[in-house]
């Protein structure tokens, strides 16, 4: 299995890739400015691409390689551009109601992380991998899903919810390039393409939401209770 | 000729969409669309009796066809051609949206089609992707309408379904992660080759994985405290989408979650699994008593009933055993014939009454005496009284809950049963016998509104006056499939 065999400059590579994936999602908690959210998850697609390929060459898995082109193709480029024209379209470019200040927001994803870390490293040991990347790998796949729900917590604005969703499906994404490198490739494809419909979808419902609304913040959604 | 059967399901539904969209009358549409639905009826019924319990796979692997899928699949075909039926008279009444009914049925015959999909998914990774795809088409037929509420509501469904589809993504690749200590780097992602790791994975991996992928499909079979979604989505969506959502989308969802208990069986954790399931279920029933008893709106009332069945069909599984096992999977289908019963009859109403609330929905029997009398029916029937199926399936699981490992489950679940009893007819006794409505409601009932509702009824009512034994039989080769002889 890679995790275990690995040399120390890939293993190095590969940690120097996720710790990067996972302070860009600092930046997301960081900023109200809902372009910067944006900005940092196209970084963030972009190391995640660069890890795809990075255990593609060590791992000897050439058709992560493919994966790699289309991560960076799909949800580098082609996914922030459609939540830069949503932004446009609805000229919110901050998010107005946060819950937290940025900074409080900030202390609470580092307890998330630290969370996690005490989650994968006790995995880790029960699972005799705990010298390994595993941990690491663990650790950030639980924070980007913690941060993210977090986001949605947080944030109102219907953009920052997509993005928060998407920062899930980011750090699951990173954690299997580690992790499960050989999982067939079928299946990362259609998970792939499943995201961008996702997206697509999001975006008409916004686009709904904000016409027969007229507005994209879930605090003013309070027609449903009970 | 099981395969040419299945295929044939996906290609008739798949053109009907197609052919939908591309029509220029929604008349036609409506034809296509309901002939989709009766082919896809035949087809499944030929299946339940040709498809072996154990199952046969096809494509490299990448398809099983097994008993279970293809009961989940007979409930969905049920609901569909109800559904189909039912749709024709109702959407008519959408005066607004005349020029879109095409899309509308194009929308509905896709729903359809991704849910026959999901049951056939012998990876489950490709079987998530299927549920995720009946997310994203559904949400559109909930927010078909375009009113604040529906597009409120597609909303929330589609942002807390997919965190919860995250969670559930995330235990698929532990689960794949587990195997690999296993079988090595690359294996098949299968459920035969999930089930053949489990004995051998470090248990609390597996109960870690276990508990993500319940809490995810859990989600999107709206068990509680996970079900924020579905009262939205199930009343703000046209009646015939609410029957659907209720009475097959969940049960499709449903099946991830057995499978996934399937694969457990013979490990260390299975009983703990079994418990989670089983405490999931009755917070589902407490939820669903609690919101029922103060409900104000007609088709959230069936909502939180579904909530209520999806526990009781939580339990069953959670239970385990051929008796529970057996009950929850006849539950699954008596719940969504009797529920497409429930929301016919709801949208029938508040479309007579001009209104969504209990409060301006009064003297039912008076106005409408025999599609009113139909639709008390249901309700009798959705609470599970005798001589309705929901009845014996309800009490099935209660006896295979006494020979569990959870008994204080079934006091839970019978108390709250009453409760939900009370509470659900308590409302249908204020819209049937309450004082005159000021403003009398102004509708004629053609054959295709009332005609699914007799078609429910009459299964709903003959499945509880006589379990058959060859259903039994059925059943119990399924429930012994799923490890639980």
């Amino acid at each position: 299995m890679l995790i275990f065999h690995l040399d120390p400059l890939a293993a190095s590579l590969f940690s120097l890739l996720a710790i990067v994936a996972l302070i860009l999602a600092f930046v997301m908690l960081g900023s109200h400015w809902v372009k910067n959210h944006v900005y940092a998850f196209a970084a963030e697609s972009w190391v995640i691409a660069a890890l795809s390929a990075a255990v593609g060459v060590y791992g000897h898995y050439p058709e992560l390689l493919v994966i790699a082109v289309l991560t960076a193709l799909l949800r580098g480029s082609l996914l922030p551009y459609l939540l830069l024209r949503i932004i446009d379209d609805l000229k919110q470019s901050r998010e107005f109601t946060p819950l937290l200040q940025p900074s409080s927001s900030l202390v609470l994803g580092g307890f998330l992380v630290l969370f996690s870390y005490v989650l994968a490293h006790r995995l880790g040991v029960r699972m005799n991998v705990a010298d390994s990347i595993a941990v690491l790998a663990l650790t950030t796949m639980f924070a980007l899903k913690l941060i993210g729900f977090l986001m949605l917590v947080l944030r109102a604005e219907a953009v920052s919810a997509i993005l928060g969703l998407l920062v899930i499906e980011n750090g699951i994404f990173l954690g299997s390039q580690i992790l499960v490198p050989g999982m067939p490739l079928l299946l990362e494809l259609v998970i792939l393409f499943d995201l961008l419909i996702i997206v697509s979808t999001f975006g008409m419902l916004v686009r709904y939401l904000h016409r027969e609304l007229g507005t994209t913040s879930s605090r003013e959604l309070t027609r449903l209770v009970g | 000729m099981i395969w040419d059967a299945l295929y044939a399901i996906w290609i008739v539904t798949a053109a009907a969409a197609a052919l939908c969209w591309l029509s220029p009358d929604a008349r036609l549409a409506e034809r296509i669309n309901l002939f989709a639905a009766v082919v896809d009826f035949g087809l499944v019924s030929y299946l339940l009796g040709a498809t072996p319990p154990a199952g046969v796979t096809a494509l490299g692997n990448y398809l099983l066809i097994d008993g279970f899928g293809v009961w989940v699949m007979f409930c969905l075909a049920s609901v569909y051609l109800l559904a189909s039926i039912y749709a024709i008279g109702y959407m008519r009444w959408m005066h607004g949206e005349a020029a879109r009914l095409n899309r509308f049925y194009s929308l509905f015959a896709a729903f359809a089609l991704t849910m026959f999909a999901a049951p056939a998914q012998n990876n489950p990774g490709l079987y998530w992707i299927a549920i995720d795809l009946t997310t994203i088409v559904s949400a559109f037929l909930v927010g078909f309408q375009r009113a604040p509420e529906s597009i409120e509501a597609a909303w929330k469904y589609i942002v807390i379904v997919s965190a919860g589809l995250g969670l559930a993504l995330l235990g698929t690749v532990l689960f794949y992660w587990a195997g690999t200590f296993v079988l090595g780097p690359v294996y098949d992602m299968t459920w035969a080759s999930f089930a053949a790791i489990a004995p051998k994975t470090e248990s609390v991996l597996l109960l870690l994985s276990f508990l993500l992928v319940l809490v995810g499909y859990g989600t999107k079979v709206g068990l509680a405290p996970m079900h924020t979604w579905l009262p939205d989505a199930h009343s703000e969506g046209p009646a015939p989408v609410s029957a659907m959502l209720s009475g097959a989308l969940l049960n499709c969802a449903m099946l991830g979650v057995v499978r996934y208990l399937g694969i457990l069986r013979g490990t260390a954790i299975a009983g703990t699994a079994h418990t989670a399931l089983v405490v999931l279920g009755a917070f589902s029933l407490l939820v669903a008593a609690l919101f029922i008893t103060r409900q104000t709106v007609v088709k959230r009332l069936a909502a939180y009933s579904s909530v209520e069945h999806m526990g009781v069909i939580a339990l069953g599984f959670g239970f385990g055993g051929p008796l529970g096992t057996i009950g929850a999977l006849y539950h699954m289908l008596n719940h969504s014939l009797a529920k497409s019963l429930v929301f016919f009859g709801a949208g029938n109403m508040m479309h007579a009454y001009e209104s969504k609330s209990i409060d301006h929905i009064r003297r039912v029997l008076d106005h409408f005496p025999r599609s009113g009398a139909l639709w008390l029916a249901g309700a009798v029937a959705i609470t599970g009284a005798p001589p309705f199926g929901l009845f014996l399936s309800e009490l099935t699981v209660l006896r295979g809950g006494m020979a569990s490992a959870n008994p204080w489950a079934v006091w839970w679940m019978a108390v709250l049963l009453i409760v939900i009893f009370v509470g659900f007819l308590n409302k249908f006794r204020e819209m049937f016998f309450g004082p005159r409505p000021e403003k009398p409601p102004h509708l004629r009932l053609g054959l295709v509104q009332v005609a699914p509702m007799v078609v429910a009824l009459a299964a709903v009512l003959a499945l509880g006056l006589w379990w058959l034994p060859a259903i039994w039989q059925h059943l119990a080769a399924i429930a012994a499939q799923l490890g639980e002889a």
